[in-house]
């Protein structure tokens, strides 16, 4: 089987199967001839005949994702706040990073910098918004770590940034909140636990081996964490928020744990 | 030294008493799903580039489903597995049914079994090789739930994740106890299915049996 050379979960690689409407034609076609709404009809087939595989079932996407809510309090539970994950050296280093999103690399809207603000919202007591040069003045902290993906691929990339937990406290953050909240300019949205976003290794990242993160990689602004899946390292930040409310992840929506703790 | 032959107390019991019977089949549900979620997990990112599991025999439409049932599973496989070996440690089962294990028995046995002679009439004793697999199995499982620990959570138990190699070592590590306990159904289901009546037992209980029947070869 041919396959892309960054294969991906967050790009489907086959869409609802067609072979089934086609195998049930005359079902559906007969069923027509008594009278019911072509569309109505349609679609409640491709319901009826995609429902068979046990996983999305509405019971059974109801009861797994209480597991994966229950593996949510088991990660925070072990969770290790100061526990520093494995630093490498520059040589080690990717360059350039690997790309991923939910769409393919040729789909990125560039971010304009100039005109780029992030927007602050929530338990926050300066909510004055920053531009890209503000940011840009603050201490950087450099984080050479390990990336890892939920597909199960990994390298090392060199980050630099400031440092969350330190941003936050900048800001007059209630740093006592149970989450940060990140939207981005592709409609991209994650929510940190409070313990992860004060971890020594999260930055709001500015750059990628001491140059400006390229567009493709959430220029200007991106998070970086060391203790969390890739995907949790929200790109083309836009605003973010420090709130009690849990505020539902792009991925979390769709099935996938949102501690995603590594 | 003919004391060693005395009852003491005898335990009169079905073969695989219900308890264990239920532990068991919980045991096969739990780690064939965890084994076709895997498959699921493993084909977004392969290892090898000449192998990916077939659609047909993964679990999970998409790779979230597949992760939702692995992270599911391993709950049951853990939980259960644990009062498994409890069981069998407590209860002394372990000991007296796959105890010892002697190299030239496992070798007569391979040697029957090639040449088509290996009794299997009694199925209240496992012949060497039996044990072997299950003792080995055993262990694997343990393995697999500790690499499977250490693949969920390699920042947190980053020591030990240094100690095997790194990440992508503890992902082959995982994949190879995979392969271990898929080899290890295989001959089981396959040997179950040739001696039927063990698959009778496993279900309803089999034989009366004695605890403390003494082993018919003493040691020398």
């Amino acid at each position: 089987m041919a396959r892309s050379p960054s294969p991906s979960i967050f790009r489907p690689k086959q869409g609802v199967d067609q072979s089934l409407i086609e195998d049930n034609k005359k079902l559906v076609q007969d069923i027509n001839r008594r009278g019911l709404l072509r569309g109505t009809l349609s679609l409640g087939a491709l319901t009826m005949l995609t429902g068979c595989n046990v996983s999305d079932t509405d019971t059974m996407q109801s009861f797994l994702r209480t597991i994966s809510a229950f593996n949510d309090k088991v990660q925070e539970a072990i969770f290790r706040p100061n526990h520093l994950a494995p630093t490498y050296s520059v040589d080690q280093v990717a360059k350039p990073p690997r790309f991923n999103a939910y769409y393919d690399v040729e789909d990125v809207k560039p971010v304009d910098g100039a005109s780029w603000k992030l927007e602050l919202a929530g338990l926050i007591q300066d909510k004055r918004p920053w531009t890209a040069q503000q940011i840009y003045q603050l201490p950087e902290q450099e984080l050479i770590v390990r990336h890892i993906c939920v597909e199960g691929w990994d390298y090392i990339g060199q980050w630099e940034g400031v440092n969350l937990g330190q941003f936050l406290k900048r800001i007059g953050a209630d740093t006592t909140a149970k989450y940060v909240s990140f939207k981005c300019a592709d409609d991209y949205t994650e929510t940190l636990d409070m313990a992860t976003a004060l971890h020594p290794q999260t930055i709001l990242a500015t750059k990628y081996a001491h140059d400006p993160i390229t567009d493709p990689f959430g220029f200007p602004l991106r998070l970086r964490t060391a203790t969390k899946l890739g995907f949790k390292n929200a790109k083309w930040i836009t605003a973010m928020e420090v709130t009690n409310t849990f505020i539902p992840t792009f991925w979390s929506k769709q099935g996938f744990n949102w501690f995603a703790g590594i | 030294m003919s004391d060693s032959f005395t009852v003491k107390s005898t335990r009169r019991h079905r073969l695989h008493p219900a308890g264990l019977r239920a532990m068991h089949w919980i045991n096969a549900l739990a780690m064939i799903a965890l084994i076709m979620s895997g498959w699921k997990i493993y084909n977004d990112e392969v290892l090898f580039g000449w192998l990916h599991f077939p659609e047909a025999v993964t679990l999970g439409v998409w790779a979230q489903h597949g992760l939702q049932w692995h992270f599911f599973a391993m709950w049951i496989l853990m939980v259960n597995g644990a009062f498994y070996l409890a069981y069998g440690l407590w209860t002394g089962r372990f000991r007296r049914k796959l105890l010892p294990i002697w190299p030239r028995e496992v070798i007569a046995t391979v040697r029957e079994a090639l040449t088509f002679k290996l009794a299997h009439d009694d199925i209240t004793h496992y012949n060497a090789v039996q044990k072997v697999l299950y003792v080995g199995v055993m262990l694997v499982i343990v393995l697999q739930v500790v690499t499977g620990w250490l693949l969920w959570k390699p920042i947190q138990f980053s020591e030990a994740v240094a100690l095997l190699g790194g990440f992508q070592a503890v992902r082959l590590f995982h994949f190879i106890g995979m392969a271990a306990i898929v080899g290890f159904l295989v001959v089981h289901v396959a040997l179950a299915l040739l001696v039927p009546k063990t698959i009778g037992a496993m279900v309803t209980g089999g034989p009366i049996v004695d605890d403390a029947t003494p082993e018919a070869v003493p040691a020398e």
